[in-house]
């Protein structure tokens, strides 16, 4: 299981490359989340992010069948279409895989301790979370 | 006794701080004391913390609750429902 929050960009085929094991592993589904058309700061609470994730991801493995995990979580300045996250999942079977996968992106989503900024023309202002988001985690 | 207070985002921005060192007073030994210790202070920390605003609180980089006991040396922070992903 690998669970990183840093600045730097990722590469998708690498990370993915990394969680194909060795003949076991039979699906890999991934989650990629993009800045959209407004730049933005990502704040965080280093530490908890990263055990905050790591609790998301055991989570997960204790409810399907998670072979290897991979979290990847930026944070800093990012503008439009740059990666923000990733969340790639292998299992035995793509049903896992996908279930898995959706369940902590949806739990990321309320757990963990990120919070962004977005600049726009007339000024800074941060995000507020969302009720869908809450709803979503609620029903796994 | 001695706790380390930590605030993140709009919180900080509204309190000009991001954190301090803070010796609790007899009494306050809960999450939900110190909040309520905090929200007296008046001003930007009374309109911050009142009641009906929704703040998030970590005891020790875990998400805890108004009821979780404070011990001497924790870290607690306080912040907005988070907004990451």
């Amino acid at each position: 299981m690998k669970v990183c929050v840093q600045r730097e960009d990722f590469d998708l085929t690498t990370e993915v490359r990394r969680i194909s094991g060795e003949g076991k592993v039979g699906a890999i589904a991934s989650f990629v989340g993009l800045v959209r058309d407004v730049p933005m700061t990502l704040e965080h609470y280093a530490g908890m992010t990263e055990r905050e994730i790591g609790k998301i991801v055991e989570e997960a493995a204790r409810r399907w069948q998670v072979m290897d995990a991979t979290v990847i979580h930026r944070f800093g300045e990012l503008q439009p279409t740059d990666q923000i996250v990733l969340v790639a999942i292998a299992s035995a079977h793509r049903r896992d895989a996908f279930a898995a996968c959706e369940f902590i992106m949806d739990y990321l989503k309320t757990r963990a301790p990120f919070w962004k900024k977005e600049h726009r023309a007339e000024g800074a202002r941060w995000v507020e979370a969302r009720e869908s988001d809450d709803e979503a985690a609620k029903r796994w | 006794m001695k706790v380390k207070v930590l605030f993140f985002a709009g919180l900080r921005e509204q309190l000009g701080a991001a954190g301090e060192e803070l010796e609790l007073p007899a009494g306050v030994a809960t999450v939900g004391a110190l909040r309520k210790h905090l929200e007296r202070r008046g001003g930007a920390w009374e309109s911050v913390f009142a009641e009906k605003r929704l703040v998030r609180v970590a005891l020790n980089q875990d998400m805890a609750s108004p009821a979780s006991a404070l011990r001497s040396g924790d870290e607690v922070a306080f912040f907005p429902p988070v907004t990451g992903g």
